[in-house]
């Protein structure tokens, strides 16, 4: 089901107001989700969802924000820091009472520190980075053009840099340099193993895989059993 | 959660073909069984649609996690992607820097 939620600006003026996908129906376990990013954001959407409705019928609610710039967002993606997304993630945790968390990818950079939860095939920022800016050097390369990622990377920290259609600002690209996932204390890692097949994020296209789906589910609802 | 390399430098050809075919499969979706079948003449870059340049950067950030290997942007030419053999004897320099490879 769809909502809004609003993120209060830091300056007092409107608040961004943020597309909210969420199974709520008061139950005392209430996870908020944060996706995968940007490409890999598409390919596991529905697979994302799907683990969702299978907590919802599990008797658990979910939480899933469209974080400022991402999916349905009408902020400039050019103008988000991993700061902000992070206080965005918090204030989210707050807004719908979170009782834990279920990072995916590389949004486990955004895990807010004070819910228990689960960090699902966690990405790093230089991971993200790498795996972006190669796709990049191989397409100019296709298309007779010399770009190297060190060139890449020293256009992004001054400049920002566009990836794979994902404009980055320069301040996004100098945090992603260094940010790691970090598990807090109650926090549990789940590795793409555990799930019985390969990454979806890995695909071309996006698909589905209803057995991983109840994978990652069943680790979620036998935790809070 | 830093990943931990599957396998090391020491790893038989058996073991590397079935380890670079599963990645192959797993990274362009394809059916196990299609992968299993690759020698070293089949085409990847330019003959499987599944592979375009966003699956290229996939598939080489796979290898380096699965392989405990770095590949540099100098490594990346047309003759390590156009064919399975290519790929192999690639990723068989880099886990055995210091050996001779065919």
């Amino acid at each position: 089901m769809s909502f809004t939620w609003n993120i209060p600006a830091l300056d007092g003026s409107i608040a961004g107001e943020e597309l909210l996908l969420a199974f709520d129906r008061g139950r005392p376990a209430r996870v908020l989700i944060l996706p995968a990013w940007f490409d890999e954001a598409n390919k596991l959407r529905r697979f994302t969802v799907e683990v969702m409705r299978r907590l919802d019928a599990a008797g658990i609610d979910s939480f899933l924000p469209d974080l400022p710039g991402c999916n349905e967002s009408l902020a400039p993606l050019a103008d988000q820091t991993l700061e902000g997304w992070r206080r965005a993630a918090d204030i989210a945790a707050t807004s719908f009472a979170a009782t834990h968390v279920l990072a995916i990818r590389a949004g486990a950079m955004l895990a807010p520190a004070g819910l228990p939860g689960w960090h699902y095939a966690p990405q790093s920022g230089p991971k993200l980075l790498r795996g972006m800016i190669r796709a990049r050097t191989i397409a100019a390369r296709e298309a007779g053009i010399s770009e190297t990622s060190d060139e890449l990377l020293a256009i992004g920290r001054s400049e920002g840099l566009t990836l794979g259609g994902w404009h980055l600002g320069a301040a996004m690209i100098a945090a992603l340099e260094i940010a790691e996932p970090a598990l807090a204390p109650g926090q549990h890692g789940i590795a793409q193993l555990e799930l019985g097949g390969p990454g979806l994020w890995l695909r071309a296209e996006p698909a589905e895989d209803a057995a991983q789906a109840d994978a990652l589910a069943t680790i979620i609802i036998e935790a809070l059993a | 959660m830093s990943i931990t390399p599957i396998i090391d430098g020491q790893l038989d050809e058996a073991a590397l073909d079935q380890q670079l075919q599963t990645l192959i499969a797993d990274v362009l979706g394809l059916d196990p069984a299609q992968a299993a079948a690759f020698d070293a003449y089949s085409g990847l870059f330019g003959h499987l649609p599944e592979l375009d340049s966003m699956a290229v950067a996939g598939l080489l950030t796979e290898m380096e996690d699965r392989f405990g290997i770095v590949i540099e942007d100098d490594d990346v030419d047309g003759e390590m992607l156009e064919t399975y053999g290519g790929l192999r004897a690639f990723a068989r320099a880099k886990l055995d820097p210091l050996q001779t490879h065919s």
